[in-house]
C-alpha cells in the first residue's frame, strides 16, 4: 500500500502539472487570452488568499487529521481586527493589523490544538465545534456587520502593487498586489519548517505512525498542538489581507470555502489520512481548483456553471487516484512470474 | 445505584441529552414560561425542525459505516427546485395543482434522492473515493447544476398548493411536516432493529475487511445506505421549500456541518460501528428547543445559537474523553 | 562466576487488580541468546516494559551492567544499553530508511534543524554494522517485511546497545529470512551484545537461544540450558499440562470428492492446482511464505477471484468470485488473521457468531428473529465452550485461544460442507491449539466435514491432516498421504 502511496504522490504531481498546462492551452487556444501578462496576474493574485489557506490546510492533513474552521477563523480574527482598529482611528501601516491577525489567530489556533493536540480528541468534530464557536462569537458577542470602510493603512495596502501588466489586446491593466509577497513568505516558511526543522519532519511522522512517533521522541501533543496554532496564524493573516484587497470586511463572506481547498490540496497529491504529501502538489491543485473558478469565463463558459465544473473536477480527480491504487497493485501482479516447476 | 449506573454507563449520550434537555425546559420555565411554553411556540417548532431532522438522520446511516454524506443541501436544492418545475408543469393552463399529484411529488423527490445517493454510493464502493472527498464533489456538482439553471436566483413563481398543505397543520393542531418526519422515522428505526440491516450497518463500519471476508455484500449495503441518505436529504428538500415557499441554490448551507453536529452529538462515533437513532432523534429536539428558547430573550442574539450549538459538541467530546478514560481504568 | 548483566529479582507489577507479574526473576548473561517463552498472557511483555522503562514495576529490584535500576524511563534505558524492537518495529512507513535511522539520534541530541548530510553519516553507521545493504533515500513503507526488521536492528544499534529485546521477530518472516535474522543474532553475539529473545515458538528455542526462561499466569516457572530441554517438557512447562498427540486417520471417508480444483491460477501467485479433496478427511496444504499457499486459500474462498481454472462441488462447477458466493457453496473460512479478517474486536461475541448466517435469523416476514439468534448463540458459545460471563461483551475482552473459537463457532454456525482453515493455531496458546486440533479432528471424523488445513507448522500439519500438498513457487511439488511422512521430506519439496 505504501509502495504506491509513493508512486502516487510522485506521479500526481506530474499529472496535475499536465492539467494545467492542458487547461491553460485550451484556454489559450479558445480566448488567446491566456498566456497574457495581466491574465496571469490575475491569477497570481486570486491564488494569495486560497493559497495560504491551503498551506494550513495542508500542515493538518499531513499530521493526520482535517481542519474545517478555518475560514471561520480567518473571519473571526479579520473582523475583530478590523472593527478595532477602524474604532481606534487607526492610520498606520499595514504591519500593525497583521501583527493583531497573528496574535489573534494563534490564540483562536491554540483554541482547535488543545483539543485536538492535548486530549487527542477527533480533528474533523472539534474543528467542526470550533467553526460553530467562532462563527458565534464573531456574530453574536461582536456583532459583526459589514464594514464598508476599512482603516486606510489596509486600504492602501489592498491597492498597492508590485507591478502591473497591461493586455495589449484588451487594455485591461492587472496588478499584483504587495500582499503576493506575504504568500510567498508564508510558503517559503512552510517549505523550511517541514523540511529543515525536527518539528516539521515530526508532523510527517505523526501522520505516519503516531505511536512510533511517540516512542522516537517526538513530542506528539506539542507538535499536534504547535500546528493548530501556526495553521490559526496563517489563516488570520490570510483574513486580513482578503479585507485589504477586498476593501471592506464583509464578515461571512470566506465562510464555506473550506472543503473547496481541502479537495484543492487533495488533488495535489496529499493522502487524507495524513502522513503523504508535497507542498508543491498542494499549491499545484490549489491552483488547478483557483483555476476552474476563475478562468472557465474565458472559454465561454458562465460563471454559473463554475461549481459544475469544480465539482465535476473533484469528482474525477480523486476518482482517478482511487483507481490508480487498485490498478497498481494489479500491475504488480501481472509482473509476477509463477517460476515453480510442476511436480513430475 | 447499580442498576442506574449500568443505564447510564450502556447509554450515556442518551441520558446526558435527556439531562440537557430537562434542565433547559426548567430553565424556560422559570424564566420565559408565558412566552416559550405556548402552543403556537410547540407547533412552531415541530414544524421546524423536520427540515434538518430528516436529512440528520440520513446523515447518521452514513456515519455509523464510517463514512459521511456532505451532500445533503446540494439533493435537497436540487429537489426543491426539480419540483419546483415539476409542479408547474403538472399544474398546466389553469396555475392550479390538485391534490391528486402530491404523490407525484413525492415519488419526484424519491427518484432524485436515489439518483443522487446512488451515484456517491457508486463513488465510495466502486471507485473507492474516501466518503469525505465523493459527497463533497458530488454536493458541489448538484449546486453547481442548481446555480446553473436557476441563474441563482429563487423559483418562487409555482403553484403553491402543494407547499401550502406541506406547511400547513392536520386538524389546525399537528404539522404535516412533523408527521413526514414522525413517519420517517419509524422506518428508519425499523430498518435499523427489525430487519438485519442494522447488525449488518454496525459490523460493516467496525471493519469493512472483516464484513467482506464475513460474507457480507459491503458494496450492496454501502449504495443502500448512500441512496437512503440521499432520499432522506430530498425529503428534507420539500420541507425546506414548503418552509421557504421558494427554491435556491443556496439555502439551507448550515445544515451540511449541522447535521454532521447533530449526528456526532447524538452518540454515533465518527469512525463508525456505533450509534442510535434514539439518540440522533433526542439531538435534533435538544437543538430546536435550545434555538426556539434563546430566541425567546430579546438581548441575546439569536446568533449565540451557532456558539452553543458548537460549544457544546466540544463539551460532549470531552465528557467522551474523561468517562472513557475512568472506564479504561476501572478495567 | 561471571557478572550477569541484567539480574531482575522478585518482580512483582498488578494492574487494577489484575496481578500480571508473581515475584519473578530472569537472569542474563553478557553476550548470551536467551530466549522467553510463554502462552499469551502470561506476563512475559510486561516485564519486559519493566524492564526498558515503559512500565514502572511495584516491588523487586533490577540492576542492569553492574548497576542498580531505581525508577526509568524509555530513554533511560536507552541510554544504558537496553533496546527493544517490537512486532510492528516501530517505523515510519512513510520516512526514508536514512531517516527512520537517524531520527532518535537526532532527537535525544535536541537537534532542531535538519541537516541531510549528518543524517546520511548517522544512517551510514548504523546499517553498516550488520553489513544491511539498502537503499538509504528508499521509503520504508517499500521494503519487505525483513527488510523492515533490518532497519529496526540498525536503528537499535546505534545507543551502545547491551542487551537487545526482540518481540517475537520471526512472525512475519519466510524460512530463509529466519535464517538470516539468525546469522544477524551470532553476529551481534560476537560484538559482545546479549539477545533477549521472546518466542513461543519451540524449534526457534532450540535452534538459536542458549538459555531459556518459562513464564506461566505471571509466574516462573522454570529457567536452564536449552541443552536440557525437549519437545515434552517444554509442552508441560508453557501449559502445565501433558497432552497425547494423535494423529489423524481419515475413516469413512466419502467416495466422491465434495470439492475438486482444476488447473486453477491466480496471475502472479500460482498456477495449475488441481485437487479433490473428499468428505471426512483433512488435507494439508503447506509452503514456504511466498509459494502461494496463503492466495490460494484467498481463491477457494472468492477473495481474490481465480483468473484461471475451475473449481467444482460435488462434481458441479461453482462460480466463486466473492465471500458470499463461496458460503452459498457452503465453504467457510477461518482466515490468518483473526484481528484484522476474522473478528470484529469491539463488537459482542454474540454479534461475531451471528454475523455470517444473519440472512437465515428472519422470520416469515423477513423481520429480524430475536428469538432464533439468541438460540443460535446460546447453542455455538456453548458447543466451543466459549469462556465468557457474558456473550454480549465485547471479542476484545477475550484471550487469544477463545477468540479462535468464537471465529470457529461463527463459521460452524453457518453449517459449511467445506472448511478451510489458514493457520488457524498461530499465536494460540499451546493449551487451545490442541483443543482446536481435538475439534477439528472431530469435524471431520464424526460430521464428515472436509477439512482443508494451511499451516507453515509441519508437525501441526503431519499430526492432523491425512493427506499432504506441497506447494513451491506457485505449483504444486508433492503430494502424499501423511503416514510415516518424514519432516525433511517435506521441507525438501518446500525449499
Amino acid at each position: 500500500m505504501h509502495k504506491t502511496l509513493k508512486k502516487l504522490t510522485g506521479r500526481n504531481e506530474s499529472y496535475v502539472f499536465l492539467i494545467l498546462l492542458a487547461l491553460g492551452l485550451l484556454i489559450q487556444i479558445r480566448s488567446g487570452q491566456f498566456f497574457t501578462g495581466n491574465n496571469l496576474v490575475d491569477i497570481a493574485s486570486a491564488m494569495i488568499v486560497p493559497g495560504m489557506f491551503a498551506v494550513g490546510a495542508f500542515l493538518v492533513l499531513i499530521s493526520g487529521g482535517i481542519d474545517v474552521s478555518f475560514p471561520a477563523l480567518a473571519s473571526l480574527a479579520a473582523y475583530a481586527t478590523t472593527k478595532s482598529l477602524l474604532d481606534a482611528g487607526y492610520v498606520g501601516g499595514v504591519w500593525l493589523p497583521i501583527l493583531m491577525a497573528l496574535v489573534i489567530g494563534a490564540i483562536l489556533g491554540a483554541f482547535n490544538g488543545l483539543f485536538i493536540g492535548y486530549f487527542d480528541l477527533n480533528a474533523m468534530i472539534i474543528t467542526l465545534g470550533a467553526s460553530s464557536v467562532f462563527k458565534g462569537f464573531m456574530q453574536g458577542t461582536l456583532e459583526s456587520k459589514q464594514l464598508a470602510v476599512i482603516p486606510t493603512g489596509m486600504k492602501a495596502f489592498g491597492t498597492s502593487a508590485l507591478f502591473t501588466a497591461t493586455n495589449r489586446v484588451s487594455g485591461i491593466t492587472s496588478r499584483m498586489p504587495v500582499a503576493f509577497l506575504v504568500f510567498v513568505a508564508v510558503v517559503a516558511v512552510a517549505w523550511f519548517l517541514l523540511n529543515k526543522t525536527y518539528f516539521g519532519r515530526g508532523i510527517y511522522a505523526i501522520g505516519g505512525n503516531p505511536a512510533s512517533a511517540k516512542a522516537a521522541g517526538f513530542n506528539v501533543k506539542r507538535t499536534k498542538f504547535f500546528v493548530f496554532v501556526i495553521v490559526g496564524m496563517i489563516s488570520a493573516v490570510a483574513g486580513v489581507i482578503r479585507v485589504c484587497m477586498m476593501q471592506q470586511c464583509h464578515p461571512t463572506n470566506m465562510l464555506g470555502m473550506e472543503m473547496n481547498i481541502i479537495a484543492g490540496v487533495v488533488l495535489g497529491g496529499t493522502a487524507i489520512t495524513g502522513g503523504a504529501g508535497t507542498l508543491t502538489g498542494c499549491m499545484l491543485g490549489t491552483l488547478l481548483i483557483v483555476m476552474v473558478e476563475n478562468s472557465m469565463i474565458l472559454i465561454g463558459v458562465p460563471t454559473t456553471w463554475k461549481d459544475v465544473f469544480v465539482g465535476a473536477l473533484i469528482v474525477i480527480g480523486t476518482g482517478i487516484s482511487a483507481m490508480q491504487v487498485k490498478r497498481a497493485s494489479h500491475a504488480a501482479d501481472k509482473a509476477k512470474k509463477i517460476t515453480g516447476k510442476e511436480a513430475v | 445505584m447499580e442498576k442506574f449506573k449500568k443505564v447510564w454507563r450502556n447509554n450515556q449520550h442518551i441520558v446526558r441529552l435527556l439531562i440537557i434537555m430537562v434542565v433547559w425546559l426548567v430553565f424556560m420555565a422559570l424564566t420565559r414560561f408565558r412566552k416559550f411554553y405556548t402552543f403556537n411556540n410547540f407547533q412552531t417548532m415541530a414544524s421546524q425542525f423536520p427540515e434538518y431532522g430528516i436529512m440528520s438522520m440520513g446523515v447518521m446511516l452514513c456515519m455509523i459505516t464510517g463514512g459521511i454524506d456532505l451532500s445533503c443541501v446540494g439533493i435537497a436544492n436540487l429537489t426543491s427546485i426539480l419540483a419546483a418545475v415539476w409542479m408547474t408543469k403538472l399544474a398546466g393552463q389553469a396555475g392550479v395543482l390538485s391534490a391528486g399529484y402530491y404523490p407525484l411529488i413525492f415519488l419526484l423527490a424519491i427518484v432524485v434522492g436515489t439518483v443522487c445517493g446512488a451515484l456517491n454510493g457508486f463513488l465510495i464502493s466502486r471507485i473507492r473515493i474516501p466518503p469525505i472527498l465523493a459527497t463533497l464533489g458530488v454536493n458541489q456538482l448538484l449546486t453547481g447544476i442548481c446555480i446553473a439553471s436557476t441563474g441563482g436566483a429563487a423559483m418562487s413563481a409555482f403553484p403553491k398548493q402543494f407547499t401550502d398543505s406541506v406547511a400547513g397543520n392536520i386538524g389546525g393542531v399537528v404539522p404535516v411536516r412533523l408527521i413526514v418526519f414522525v413517519v420517517l422515522a419509524v422506518v428508519i428505526w425499523f430498518m435499523l432493529s427489525r430487519t438485519t440491516y442494522g447488525a449488518k450497518l454496525h459490523l460493516l463500519g467496525t471493519s469493512e475487511k472483516v464484513a467482506f471476508y464475513s460474507g457480507l455484500n459491503t458494496t450492496g449495503l454501502l449504495m443502500r445506505t448512500y441512496i437512503t441518505s440521499g432520499v432522506y436529504s430530498a425529503l428534507g428538500g420539500l420541507m425546506m421549500l414548503a418552509t421557504y415557499a421558494s427554491a435556491r441554490a443556496d439555502y439551507g448551507q448550515q445544515y451540511t456541518l449541522q447535521t454532521i453536529l447533530i449526528v456526532v452529538l447524538g452518540g454515533v462515533s465518527p469512525n463508525g460501528g456505533k450509534g442510535r437513532l434514539s439518540g440522533v432523534v433526542l439531538a435534533i429536539l435538544v437543538l430546536k428547543l435550545l434555538e426556539s428558547g434563546i430566541n425567546r430573550f430579546q438581548n441575546v442574539s439569536s446568533y449565540y445559537i451557532s456558539l452553543i450549538w458548537g460549544g457544546v459538541l466540544i463539551l460532549a467530546m470531552m465528557l467522551d474523553y474523561f468517562s472513557d478514560r475512568s472506564r479504561a481504568r476501572a478495567r | 562466576m561471571a557478572q550477569a548483566l541484567l539480574k531482575a529479582v522478585d518482580i512483582n507489577k498488578s494492574f487494577a487488580g489484575v496481578h500480571a507479574l508473581k515475584n519473578v526473576s530472569l537472569e542474563i548473561m553478557p553476550g548470551e541468546i536467551h530466549c522467553l517463552a510463554g502462552e499469551n498472557g502470561c506476563g512475559k511483555s510486561t516485564l519486559i516494559k519493566i524492564i526498558s522503562g515503559v512500565y514502572e514495576r511495584d516491588s523487586g529490584t533490577i540492576e542492569f551492567n553492574g548497576k542498580q535500576l531505581g525508577k526509568i524511563n524509555p530513554i533511560d534505558a536507552i541510554t544504558n544499553g537496553i533496546q527493544v524492537i517490537y512486532q510492528d518495529f516501530s517505523v515510519f512507513p512513510n520516512l526514508t530508511v536514512m531517516e527512520n535511522l537517524a531520527l532518535n539520534t537526532e532527537l535525544a541530541a535536541k537537534r532542531r534543524v535538519v541537516s541531510r548530510k549528518r543524517m546520511r553519516r548517522i544512517a551510514e553507521e548504523a546499517v553498516a554494522k550488520i553489513n544491511f545493504q539498502v537503499d538509504l533515500d528508499q521509503l520504508v513503507g517499500n521494503l519487505s517485511v525483513a527488510e523492515k526488521q533490518m532497519v529496526a536492528i540498525s536503528r537499535a544499534l546505534m545507543f551502545n546497545a547491551k542487551l537487545i529485546i526482540m518481540d517475537e521477530p520471526t512472525t512475519a518472516l519466510t524460512k530463509k529470512e529466519v535464517q538470516a535474522l539468525f546469522q544477524i543474532i551470532l553476529k551481534l553475539k560476537e560484538q559482545g551484545i546479549a539477545i533477549l529473545f521472546v518466542s513461543h515458538k519451540l524449534d526457534e528455542v532450540f535452534e538459536i537461544s542458549e538459555r531459556f526462561t518459562i513464564f506461566r499466569s505471571g509466574e516462573l516457572v522454570v529457567t536452564g540450558r536449552t541443552a536440557d530441554l525437549n519437545e515434552q517438557k517444554f509442552t508441560y512447562y508453557m501449559t502445565g499440562r501433558e497432552f497425547q498427540n494423535k494423529p489423524f486417520t481419515a475413516e469413512k471417508v466419502t467416495e466422491a470428492p465434495i470439492l475438486s480444483v482444476r488447473d486453477l491460477g491466480l496471475e502472479g501467485h500460482f498456477a495449475d492446482i488441481s485437487f479433490d479433496l473428499r468428505g471426512g478427511e483433512i488435507l494439508g496444504i503447506t509452503g514456504l511464505l511466498d509459494s502461494g499457499r496463503s492466495e490460494l486459500a484467498l481463491t477457494l474462498f472468492g477473495v481474490r477471484p481465480a483468473t484461471s481454472g475451475q473449481i467444482l462441488r460435488s462434481g458441479k462447477e461453482v462460480s466463486i468470485r466473492s465471500p458470499r458466493d463461496a458460503i452459498r457453496s457452503k465453504i467457510g473460512f477461518v482466515p490468518e488473521d483473526r484481528l484484522s479478517e476474522g473478528l470484529f474486536l469491539p463488537q459482542s461475541i454474540a454479534d461475531n457468531i451471528v454475523i455470517s448466517e444473519i440472512d437465515k435469523l428472519r422470520t416469515a416476514h423477513r423481520t429480524f428473529d430475536e428469538k432464533k439468534r439468541q438460540a443460535e448463540i446460546d447453542k455455538w458459545v456453548k458447543e466451543l465452550a466459549i469462556a465468557t460471563p457474558n456473550p454480549d461483551n465485547a471479542c476484545a475482552t477475550l484471550s487469544g485461544g477463545n477468540q479462535q473459537r468464537v471465529v470457529l463457532a461463527k463459521w460452524l454456525a453457518c453449517n459449511p460442507d467445506v472448511l478451510i482453515l489458514n493457520g488457524p493455531t498461530v499465536g494460540v496458546d499451546i493449551g487451545s491449539k490442541h483443543d482446536i486440533h481435538a475439534f477439528l479432528q472431530g469435524l471431520a471424523r464424526d460430521a464428515g466435514m472436509g477439512i482443508i488445513l494451511i499451516s507453515d507448522d509441519l508437525p501441526e500439519v503431519i499430526g492432523n491432516c491425512s493427506r499432504l500438498l506441497v506447494l513451491k513457487d506457485g505449483r504444486v511439488t508433492f503430494e502424499s498421504s501423511t503416514q510415516d511422512l518424514k519432516e525433511p521430506t517435506i521441507l525438501s519439496h518446500m525449499m
